[in-house]
């Protein structure tokens, strides 16, 4: 059945990122070594990997809330350099969701997911609110749009995150360890919003460590520790037969139980 | 329905003198405390309601009305001067010019009070821009049919008001400018703005208004010295624009940095970020302390009395030294008038604030 799925979504040839030799410090700390990771349009990409291996800070660096000290990023065409403009013209194609949800606490659902199609596409407010009670429902939060994110579990909350992020009709989305913050009985209602995602089409890069997930929509794991990619597979090939030492090791320990 | 359905909260006995053993008579220790504070209370306030209103004069014409043993507070010296206290020496021909600017500001405040009043926003403009062009046309004059009052000639509450109205519109949005600069990552601009800051929350208020008034005139060339009242208020706007920076600053470190992230990831330009997403919630968390500043700003008003301007304070002073209303219990009942005048625009600021502070938490769940 995952592996069914998986091969339903088509991935096209088109690149849609490419890092090229990126490295990144923190201070004297080496977080990226070398980074060579190319994306192609529909894909579904899984990073996996110990705590402090430097995915979040591999998939920040794509809509450049980090910046890379060395290498090459190219998304959709346009490098990543220090010329705010490009930045812009990236931050506007690429969505993100992050762990702790970071909606907008003084404004409504509704009013989290119209403002930046509001301020940086121009957008009409009528069209704007159409669009955003179009992905509420999408992501089956309909009825909240009137409320404001203190007042939504966690699970709700990180699904209008998604929505927001949606708002802005991207072509690739960021997932931070979006169900890491996230008490166990909500995860399954952002992973499955995050499936119906994938079944779309959407290319999506997703730092988690929902193995299950992996499986079923993945058609990539990306392995990375100690600020290195170590192995990347299919998940099939990925969790029966890892090649690496260091995988089979991180595999072993949080498939234990 | 069983029993426990069936519980209601426990019952919070509602007897006054039941209320009074909780709250007051609770243990020796808060015995002790309630008594003496009781004891402090009628050492002071019969007295004072006894000289404030029981045993004051309320009518009369001239300083014999309130001569003579065991009288109070004089009012009668107020309400002879009271044009003063308000006006200070503004020609009498032309006291509508004020009148009109204290009813138009009046008007324009009131519908900010009242959340469901239509175009705040047109409201907000006409208060910030339009109002204190009126204001300044109006009480300066020098246009046709306005003939010029020249700023010696302004006094008592209008002195007050017009440095504490200028101080606080300008110390926000200047105050909002420096805190941003002070967070800034462009190291001239963030230099600028500390170097700002910490230059005029260095100096005394009262250096600065000697130094406008006193001191500026002596480096500048002759016939360049601006209006001396016009200097004092560019000092108490810049030196509570330190303040109101700080005070906003520290709003600004208690925005969490995934709210940035997540404007920023969304696209949003800096400006977009911080006028959308970071200043809102800044400024509602220091609500407390922006008033508060204000407040102080207020009453800090009265140092202007140092450089020759006579605030309401400063008219209440030199009304002390006019013999026709010489009386024994003329200061006390100039400088209670003077508290109350404060206490009555600095009441209403505060009361303000936490208005506003309930209706902005209002429905927002946390």
């Amino acid at each position: 059945m995952a592996a069914d799925t998986a091969k339903s979504m088509r991935v096209s040839d088109k690149v849609m990122i490419e890092m090229s030799g990126v490295h990144k410090w923190f201070g004297d700390f080496h977080v990226l070594k070398n980074i060579d990771l190319t994306i192609k349009e529909g894909e579904r990409i899984v990073i996996a990997g110990p705590s402090g291996s430097g995915k979040s800070t591999l998939i920040r660096c794509i809509n450049h809330l980090e910046t890379h000290d060395a290498g090459k990023i190219v998304i959709d065409g346009i490098e990543l350099t220090e010329d705010l403009k490009r930045i812009d013209e990236v931050r506007r194609e690429v969505g993100m969701v992050f762990q702790q949800f970071n909606l907008f606490p003084h404004m409504t659902v509704l009013e989290n997911c119209t403002l930046a199609p509001l301020w940086v596409r121009k957008m009409p407010e009528a069209e704007a609110r159409d669009l955003a009670m179009k992905l509420l429902e999408r992501v089956r939060i309909p009825e909240q749009a009137d409320k404001y994110p203190g007042q939504l579990s966690g699970g709700q909350q990180q699904r209008v995150a998604i929505a927001r992020a949606l708002c802005m009709n991207p072509k690739i989305m960021l997932f931070d360890e979006p169900t890491s913050a996230l008490d166990p009985e909500m995860i399954k209602e952002v992973l499955d919003v995050m499936v119906e995602l994938a079944r779309e089409g959407m290319t999506m890069l997703c730092v988690t460590h929902e193995m299950g997930f992996a499986r079923e929509v993945a058609n990539r794991v990306v392995f990375m520790d100690e600020g290195e990619i170590i192995e990347q597979a299919a998940p099939d090939e990925f969790f029966s037969a890892p090649k690496n030492e260091r995988t089979k090791s991180f595999l072993a320990q949080i498939l234990a139980h | 329905m069983s029993a426990i359905d069936m519980m209601g909260p426990p019952q919070r006995s509602g007897s006054v003198l039941g209320w009074l053993r909780r709250n007051l008579f609770s243990s020796i220790g808060n015995t002790v405390l309630t008594l003496v504070a009781a004891y402090l209370l009628w050492l002071t306030i019969p007295p004072l309601l006894n000289f404030a209103i029981f045993d004051a004069v309320w009518t009369g014409e001239t300083r014999e009305a309130c001569l003579g043993e065991g009288k109070g507070a004089c009012w009668p010296l107020v309400w002879a001067n009271f044009g003063q206290f308000i006006y200070g020496r503004y020609p009498e021909s032309e006291i509508w010019r004020v009148n009109i600017v204290f009813a138009l500001g009046f008007i324009a405040l009131v519908p900010m009070l009242i959340p469901s009043a239509p175009a705040k926003r047109f409201n907000v403009i006409f208060l910030l821009v339009v109002y204190p062009l009126i204001a300044l046309v109006l009480l300066a004059g020098d246009r046709p049919g306005l003939p010029p009052v020249p700023t010696s000639e302004w006094g008592g509450l209008l002195v007050t008001l017009v440095v504490a109205v200028t101080g606080i519109v300008v110390s926000l949005p200047l105050g909002i400018v420096l805190a941003l600069g002070r967070r800034s990552s462009m190291p001239a601009i963030r230099m600028l703005s500390i170097i700002f800051i910490e230059f005029w929350r260095g100096v005394p208020l009262v250096t600065v208004l000697f130094m406008a008034s006193v001191m500026l005139p002596l480096f500048l060339p002759e016939g360049l010295s601006p209006d001396n009242l016009l200097r004092c208020l560019v000092g108490v706007a810049l030196f509570s624009s330190a303040y109101m920076a700080e005070v906003v600053r520290g709003g600004l470190q208690a925005i969490p940095a995934g709210q940035y992230e997540a404007a920023r990831a969304a696209g949003l330009s800096y400006w977009q970020t911080m006028g959308l997403v970071v200043l809102p919630q800044a400024l509602r968390h220091v609500i407390p302390g922006i008033v508060n500043t204000f407040i102080g700003l207020f009453k800090d008003t009265t140092l202007v009395l140092i450089v020759g301007i006579f605030d309401v304070l400063g008219q209440v002073r030199a009304q002390l030294s006019d013999p026709t209303w010489t009386v024994p219990q003329g200061a006390l009942t100039g400088y209670l008038f003077a508290g109350i005048v404060f206490w009555i625009f600095c009441f209403g600021m505060s009361q303000y604030s936490s208005f506003m502070e309930r209706r902005l938490s209002a429905g927002r769940g946390r």
